[in-house]
């Protein structure tokens, strides 16, 4: 890319913070043209991720969570698909970028951890051939050199006795091993964005927190910005700055973490906060769920995405679609005409 | 929050690859020395002690199988056990170079239009579909009976042809399915081309599935040969002398070049069956041999595929 020559020295050295923003999304609409017509499975998100900065995108599955990191990773199918809007990556426009441009950005400015470590590797290479690959690929490294980056990239991953494992296939190592292994790939680029989508779906619940603390972790070390893509509250009430909760590709609630669990406006949040089982519920508890389904994105209806799900609308709901209005406390939005009381009181 | 050693966890392995794979055995290791065997006399077949398998001696016609004749004699007094070795090479040699013809083409485009699907792969699956539509026997049986003089060459050419669509379906259905994988998106977001993906990524992939196909391909086009051996005989009219069954240039075989360093004309296994059907009273093992040894050949080259297909499913087993 060579509109960009500021931006081929190694990305090993930390960004310095010329902006303070390293990810720049405005209105992104991602639409898929299908046989029963337009399917918008992003629709209109803004958002700003700061560096070092850890964003949680939450939803449920069909509210376009997926589609959007996909799309900021710039790997959606061409064919079929329309993006507009704008993806700034340090400046760096994505919407439309060819697939050779990203390529430069891919490994180096932004990867990806997948959801499913069973099908996220090569099930017939070595997995250090499958780190090796990259360092070899996409940064020049002789063999000998890319070898020991990998060693270190596993012992970093937290893989014990990394020299065995090197010449393990996929096959031979558990779902959390091959998680860590997919996050040593991941980070061989030296990325400043990680975008995880779903990281510990297909995992153990014990496996979940390790592999959660270690993105954590290596988050702070590498001076990396991530975008945590779940549909699990828990996962990023403590590991997250800000949160973005989605819903029918819509932003409905946005904000910083802490504020949006404890003074969350948005019924569909409060909905789906209330769908995580609490220790102090007592034994026996019906699990909450949100009654009926997301809607075909295919069919929305007309006004609020949520509305005929939720408790609390009304015509008006129905009808128009509600904007983002800020709250009192900066950075906190939310999309609905009849929001929750302040400071999140039950509501009669 | 945690540090990387905290994270750091022993996790048990869950289960050795020779586990996770399905064994072999015995049997596929006695088919793979029976092929091994096979090939070796065909290419060998003119250095080892063999008779000459067109010498006529015929003071032993139809000869039951001795110490000096493994297998007896034909009618004309000549070895069935040189003539059946020897007769491999042609089998072989028909299997192995049209299927190398077949996979050579299908193979690529397979993989090429399952990789890059839209256009290209719209357009190639219908050709071949349309290709696929019409039997292939037909075809070839058609494309032989007027391009003559049939040479070795020639056959391989025309049976390899027309093995293209077959290949290129199994081998694009073998890399969609692995295609679609996140591990190919994964390469890719590390950077790596399309080619790259297409050699590193897929083609070690989609190798298990195709080397078994090659197998069952080679087995197949072995018996297809030695159909078009016999049909050889029905195109022409009947023959009821013995006079013509030394005339073996009707036969597909006869004006090989290839086959020169041997004399022509050479047997091959379907003529010798075919030829062996008017003296097939006197003399049975003239039918029986070259018969045992395709059909064991055939039996062997589909056990080794099965169980090589087996054995590499990995996703079967485990995962």
């Amino acid at each position: 890319m060579s509109a960009t020559p500021e931006r081929t020295t190694s990305a090993t050295t930390a960004p310095v913070a010329s902006e303070p923003v390293l990810l720049s999304v405005r209105d992104l609409t991602t639409t898929f043209a299908t046989n029963a017509g337009p399917l918008r499975a992003v629709d209109g998100v803004s958002f700003d991720l700061g560096r070092e900065e850890v964003l949680g995108v939450v939803g449920e599955s069909g509210s376009g969570k997926t589609v959007l990191s996909r799309t900021i990773m710039g790997l959606l199918a061409r064919s079929r698909v329309t993006v507009s809007g704008s993806v700034r990556l340090d400046g760096v426009e994505i919407v439309g970028a060819s697939e050779n441009a990203m390529r430069q950005l891919w490994s180096t400015r932004v990867a990806m951890v997948f959801q499913d470590p069973m099908t996220s590797l090569n099930p017939v290479m070595r997995v250090g051939h499958q780190i090796d690959e990259v360092l070899r690929v996409r940064l020049g490294l002789s063999r000998t050199a890319a070898r020991a980056r990998s060693l270190e990239l596993l012992s970093l991953v937290g893989i014990p006795s990394p020299a065995e494992r090197y010449r393990a296939y996929p096959g031979q190592l558990s779902g959390g091993m091959r998680q860590r292994v997919v996050i040593a790939i991941a980070l061989a680029g030296a990325p400043a964005l990680l975008l995880a989508d779903e990281p510990t779906t297909g995992l153990d619940v014990t496996i979940q927190a390790q592999i959660l603390n270690l993105l954590d972790d290596l988050t702070a070390r590498l001076h990396m910005s991530v975008v945590l893509v779940t549909h699990d509250l828990g996962v990023v009430a403590t590991r997250t700055s800000r949160i973005m909760v989605m819903y029918a590709g819509r932003v409905v609630e946005s904000g910083p973490t802490a504020d949006v669990f404890a003074d969350h406006r948005m019924p569909y949040t409060r909905a789906l906060l209330e769908c995580s089982p609490r220790v102090s519920n007592a034994p026996h508890t019906r699990l909450a769920a949100i009654p009926g389904r997301p809607p075909n994105l295919a069919a929305l209806p007309a006004g609020c995405s949520f509305a005929p799900r939720c408790a609390y609308a009304t015509e008006r709901c129905h009808r128009e679609v509600p904007a983002l209005v800020e709250t009192t406390t900066p950075g906190h939005q939310y999309a609905c005409w009849n929001p929750l009381p302040a400071r999140g009181g039950p509501r009669p | 929050m945690s540090s990387a050693t905290s994270a750091r966890v022993d996790e048990v392995d869950e289960a050795s690859p020779d586990e996770a794979r399905a064994a072999l055995g015995p049997l596929f290791w006695v088919c793979v020395a029976w092929l091994a065997l096979n090939v070796f006399g065909a290419v060998f077949a003119n250095v080892l002690p063999l008779d000459n398998p067109l010498y006529q001696n015929y003071s032993l016609v139809n000869a039951a199988p001795s110490l000096h004749h493994w297998f007896g004699t034909d009618d004309l007094g000549r070895d069935i056990f040189s003539r059946v070795v020897f007769g491999s090479r042609v089998s072989l040699a028909v299997g192995a170079g049209s299927m190398l013809i077949g996979f050579g083409i299908g193979a690529p485009l397979g993989m090429l239009a399952a990789y890059r699907r839209g256009r290209l792969d719209a357009l190639l699956t219908a050709v071949m579909y349309v290709a696929l539509a019409f039997p292939a026997i037909v075809a070839v049986i058609a494309v032989l009976s007027f391009w003559t003089p049939r040479t070795l060459l020639k056959i391989i050419l025309v049976i390899g042809l027309a093995s293209v669509p077959l290949v290129y379906r199994v081998i694009r259905a073998a890399t969609m399915s692995v295609a679609t994988r996140d591990f190919v998106i994964a390469a890719k977001v590390q950077g790596a081309t399309d080619r790259r993906i297409l050699v590193h990524e897929l083609t070690p992939n989609v190798a298990p599935i195709a080397v078994s196909f090659l197998l069952i391909g080679v087995a197949t086009v072995v018996a297809l040969e030695g159909a078009l051996a016999f049909l050889g005989l029905s195109v022409n009219p009947p023959t009821p002398s013995w006079g013509n069954m030394i005339n073996e240039a009707r036969t597909v075989m006869s004006q090989n070049p290839w086959l020169v360093l041997f004399n022509p004309p050479t047997p091959s296994w379907g003529n010798m069956i075919n030829e062996a059907r008017t003296v097939m009273s006197q003399n049975p093992w003239l039918v029986l041999f070259p018969s045992l040894a395709m059909c064991l050949l055939l039996l062997a080259l589909n056990f080794v595929g099965d169980r090589l297909r087996h054995h590499f499913d990995v996703a079967q087993v485990k995962l």
